[in-house]
């Protein structure tokens, strides 16, 4: 009987797979029920005590999340070890994805019975079976009124090319077929292979800050052994650290010796930020190190950047002590201090894209109890002036003067996934949009799979919100970067009175300049109250003015009446409008209310509240 | 006096739906739906910290009385007054008879040092809703104790329906010889929408009825910007009330008060809400018109017949003076401290009778406060702001304001300089201010 105590598990018993859904499609439920069926965790304490002990956590803000599950699972006489490993569920996050399947042989694609793959969920198969995982298709939910399991079997099987018959349908929320899924995953999914007497190697999938015991490092063994009080090696930074705990989660923390070929675990060194121990890196020994680190690390790289600014100025600290937090669970927010005319203090900060933008923004707000305002997001150009110097710019606001030979924006290859009465829509969507189509198939008679090369500008811009309005919300889409392209690019400056506003200044295609330039002036009228003058409001490339707008002049601003009784009222109103004043920021001589700013940019077509599918 | 109430609310001079308050002005009142301003408590005996008294004897010192009372409440007006059905039978009694208690009141607190009275003004409500006996007795009750000086301005705000020659006969007899009387608009649409239930002629009438009884000051209140008010309706509100001569006009801007019903029906979008720009044109307007009919502004909302005939009590307001408001609701101040009454007629009247002051919060203001306050009352008037008030810094900002066209300094004004706002200045002295002050 091969032995399955942690960190000298037999390679042949153990099954490392992951689950590729989407965010409604059941993963949880599913695992949970996976949980209960192997015996981690006990129907009854499920609720009453891992829940209780997840509130405690939280309360203590350690993470709650279990990245890798162990579990047991007998079949035929033999006690296997299963490995669920956890995909952060997000079009952002698809390195970390790739990361986690690295970490795998085989894969769940688990499909909501009613509703049919979606397009983040393709795009993770497709990361799947780049490295060539073993998939099992599952379709969920089958116990519900409205589900089309034969329509959405036929679909997954046309995707991964198997009969239609391999489709396993269950209900996580029943537990219906979660038993047979468990055997399947034993029967169908490869036992890792790996070298134990080769030099160590790891992968790191995930990596997490604890307020408490620092750092915790999610691995998978691939050659080797990784061993308590060694000193191990970062490979893509050459840091060694002492590891202070192994173990396997299953579900609770179980420490170990050590982790040896195919097993999956964590490991703790006291180091506290994430950074030094990044996902896709590959750990060794330094006494004994590898000659190659695992293939596939990439550094992150953000493609998103917004300016954020603390609306009380007083804040700016705070808001930089908030991020240096962030970071140390978060490897892929960079930051760097920027002054914006309008805005004052505040910080450039990068993002993997839009839905990270926004979870950032979120957290600081919630967690740290800041009050943000925050530029439109945009991406990174490359510009080269005819003298041949290259800018990178980050912020509209740094785009050069003078005279420019050419200039690169980021581009994606996205995946869009719809109902096929849609086809004209999308097509029409993209074109607007300067996308440029790759190839189109059906998934089923009434599902189609179009794939274009559009401006990662233009996902940034109002893409999200345009594909859902246009087709009932039916649409999902999911990208990935694809490099650069050059574009007839020019920057839209607003001016208020003649002074340039820094924080409205956009990067935009010479054929959406005028729209902008309109759209921004026309909001800006509305925004800003009137002033003691006229405030023409103007929208200009370089010395051109392509829209203009007039905020007219103020010509009442009195209190009719101010006798006896008014007057306390009426200078504790001025106390409050001096304080007030101080909200404001003077754009020249023009008094623009914080609110203006804040309205301008999130109600812009700037993207917020965009969430991908 | 209950028999009195119910006989002057049923008697067949009364329309069933009255006007509801005669006034000029919101005097010293604060906005009924909106909360007061919070302060410090007053003591019990309401006596005011003995600083406050320093300057007491120097200061011209004047009284408001506040007459709760109307017979329905007006849908734009958010004052401090009551319809009966909201008030005890007795209510006008108890109110007299508080009101004389509070005048004791202010007789010990003030003390020996108080000068003669400069001024009163019975305001409201709707003042002539209660017997002119009433009124006459209060001043009667501020004659024996403090005296008036010999050209007091005592005036009662009047209601124009209320005006019958015995009535003015009677004010007059008792010492009340200005009239401020109630017209808001000649337009019948206008009133409609202002639930002004009087004929537009009916405040013309009683122009001419005081005039004939003996009345040498008549003040008419104008409102401007009703909705549905054209600029050609506004003319002709300007000329009706100049048809009659008065001494005195103010001309407000109509304001919608928060939790007024007048609000509620332009949220609800029955009508629209005052335009900026609509309002300055018909201020314009009334400046002109008024102008060249041989009146003069001496405060940003008011104009008189030659400076003998400006509101010496208003201007009271303006200039810091010292005044004592009597009466539910009623703020007062004196010496850099200023407090207000309970609001309601009932909780007003207990106190009293307890023997307590019915004042329910106040503030000591502190030099600053004082002089912030100094800078935005008296830009409001055409005898302008001394410009020693300002610091230097503010000081530094005049040329600018000068230079923009709102303000107009006179450097060789005695003692100090003056500031006054030019036309275009008045219709933004708030923004004014906010520029000047540090």
């Amino acid at each position: 009987m091969p032995v399955t105590d942690p960190g000298r598990t037999d390679p042949a018993i153990i099954r490392n797979f992951s689950i590729i859904a989407h965010i409604d499609h059941g993963k949880s439920t599913l695992a949970d029920r996976m949980l209960q069926l192997t015996g981690v965790v006990d129907p009854r304490a499920m609720r009453e005590q891992y829940l209780d002990r997840m509130d405690i956590e939280r309360e203590r803000g350690i993470t709650i999340k279990s990245q890798a599950v162990r579990m047991p699972w007998t079949q035929g006489g033999v006690a296997y070890v299963l490995n669920m490993i956890d995909t952060p569920g997000h079009v952002d996050f698809t390195y970390e994805v790739s990361r986690s399947l690295a970490a795998c042989e085989g894969a769940l694609l688990l499909v909501d019975a009613a509703q049919g793959i979606e397009a983040q969920t393709l795009a993770n198969l497709y990361l799947a079976l780049e490295a060539d995982l073993h998939i099992i298709p599952v379709l969920n939910n089958i116990d519900l009124p409205g589900d089309q399991p034969e329509k959405y079997a036929e679909e997954l099987a046309g995707i991964i090319g198997c009969p239609p018959d391999d489709v396993l349908r269950v209900s996580a929320k029943t537990g219906e077929g979660v038993r047979e899924l468990l055997d399947e995953i034993v029967r169908q999914v490869p036992a890792p292979v790996g070298d134990p007497d080769a030099p160590a190697r790891a992968l790191i999938f995930d990596s997490v800050y604890d307020t408490y015991r620092g750092v915790i490092t999610y691995v998978r063994v691939v050659d080797g052994a990784l061993s308590h009080r060694e000193r191990i090696l970062m490979m893509s930074t050459k840091a060694t650290h002492e590891v202070l705990e192994v173990g396997v989660i299953s579900p609770e923390p179980i420490q170990t010796h050590r982790l040896s070929v195919g097993e999956v675990g964590y490991l703790i060194t006291g180091v506290k930020d994430v950074r030094q121990s990044r996902v896709g890196d590959t750990v060794s020994l330094s006494t004994r190190p590898a000659a190659h680190a695992l293939a596939g690390y990439r550094h992150p790289k953000p493609m998103v950047y917004a300016g954020i600014y603390p609306i009380d100025a007083d804040d700016f600290s705070e808001l930089r002590e908030a991020l240096e937090k962030l970071q140390l669970n978060d490897a892929a927010l960079t930051f760097e201090p920027e002054t914006s005319g309008a805005l004052g203090f505040g910080f450039r900060i990068g993002f993997l894209g839009l839905l990270h933008m926004e979870i950032v923004r979120e957290r600081l707000e919630r967690e740290f109890n800041l009050d943000l305002i925050s530029t439109a997001p945009n991406v990174v150009y490359r510009v080269v002036m005819e003298d041949g110097t290259e800018h990178v710019v980050t912020n509209p606001s740094e785009y050069p003067e003078g005279k420019i030979a050419e200039v690169y924006e980021p581009v994606v290859r996205a995946t869009l996934l719809s109902p096929s009465e849609y086809i004209g829509t999308l097509m029409e969507l993209c074109q607007t949009r300067r996308g440029v189509q790759l190839g189109m198939d059906y998934l089923s008679a009434d599902r189609v799979e179009m794939r274009y090369t559009l401006p990662l500008a233009e996902i940034v811009f109002d893409f999200f919100d345009a594909l859902k309005s246009r087709t009932k919300g039916y649409a999902s889409l999911d990208y990935e970067d694809a490099g650069e392209q050059t574009a007839e690019l020019v920057k839209v400056d607003i001016l208020l009175h003649g002074d340039p506003v820094d924080a409205f200044s956009a990067i935009v295609h010479k054929d959406k300049a005028y729209q902008y330039g309109v759209a921004m002036a026309a909001k800006l009228k509305e925004l800003i109250p009137r002033q003691q003058f006229e405030v023409p409001i103007q929208a200009a490339i370089g010395a051109r003015v392509i829209a203009r707008e007039t905020i007219r002049a103020l010509r009442k601003d009195v209190l009719a009446k101010c006798y006896g009784g008014d007057i306390t009222r009426k200078r504790k109103l001025l106390e409050k409008q001096k304080e007030g004043k101080k909200r404001m920021k003077m754009v020249g001589r023009v008094e623009v209310p914080q609110e203006a700013f804040v309205a301008a940019l999130q109600t812009g077509e700037g993207g917020k509240d965009k969430k991908p599918s | 006096m209950a028999g009195q109430w119910g006989r002057w609310m049923s008697g067949s001079r009364w329309p069933a739906r009255a006007v509801s308050r005669s006034g000029a002005a919101p005097r010293n009142l604060t906005p009924m739906p909106s909360t007061p301003p919070v302060g410090d408590p007053v003591p019990p005996d309401g006596s005011l910290p003995g600083q406050a008294l320093d300057g007491l004897a120097d200061t011209p010192l004047g009284f408001y009385l506040h007459v709760p009372f109307c017979a329905v409440r007006c849908g734009y007006c958010d004052f401090n007054t009551y319809s009966p059905d909201q008030l005890d039978v007795d209510a006008v009694s108890v109110w007299a008879r508080s009101a004389h208690t509070e005048i004791d009141l202010a007789a010990r607190v003030l003390g020996d040092r108080s000068p003669r009275l400069s001024t009163v003004f019975i305001g409201g409500g709707t003042p002539t809703m209660v017997p002119p006996a009433l009124l006459t007795g209060l001043i009667q009750h501020l004659r024996d104790f403090f005296g008036l000086l010999p050209d007091a301005e005592v005036t009662t705000e009047a209601n124009p329906e209320t005006i019958t020659p015995p009535v003015l006969e009677a004010l007059l007899e008792g010492g009340i010889s200005r009239l401020s009387l109630g017209m808001q608009s000649s337009v019948p649409h206008v009133l409609r929408v202002l639930d002004r239930v009087h004929t537009p002629g009916r405040a013309l009438e009683a122009v001419r009825l005081a005039r004939a009884a003996g009345f040498a000051d008549i003040s008419l209140d104008l409102i401007y910007g009703t909705p549905g008010e054209s600029l050609g309706d506004w003319r002709a509100s300007l000329d009706a009330a100049l048809g009659v001569a008065p001494d005195h006009l103010s001309a407000y801007a109509l304001i919608v008060e928060d939790g007024t019903a007048l609000a509620a029906r332009i949220r609800r979008g029955a009508l629209a809400g005052p335009d900026d720009d609509d309002l300055a044109d018909k201020y314009l307007a009334a400046e002109e018109v008024l102008t060249s009919a041989g009146y003069a502004w001496y405060e940003v909302s008011n104009w008189s017949r030659g400076t003998s005939h400006r509101s010496r009590h208003n201007l009271a307001y303006w200039r810091s003076h010292h005044w004592w408001g009597v009466g539910p609701g009623a703020h007062s101040h004196v010496g850099g401290v200023r407090w207000w009454n309970v609001r309601h007629p009932r909780r007003y009247g207990a106190l009293l009778a307890e023997g307590r002051s019915p004042g329910e919060g106040r503030e000591v203001l502190h030099a600053d406060q004082r002089r912030v306050e100094r800078v935005l009352l008296e830009l409001r008037i055409a005898d302008g702001l001394p410009a020693g008030v300002l610091t230097d810094t503010e000081r530094g900002r005049v040329p600018a304001l000068v230079d923009d066209g709102l303000l107009v300094d006179h450097p060789d004004a005695a003692p100090e300089g003056r500031l006054v706002l030019t036309l275009r200045g008045r219709l933004l002295a708030d923004a004014v201010v906010r520029r000047l002050l540090d």
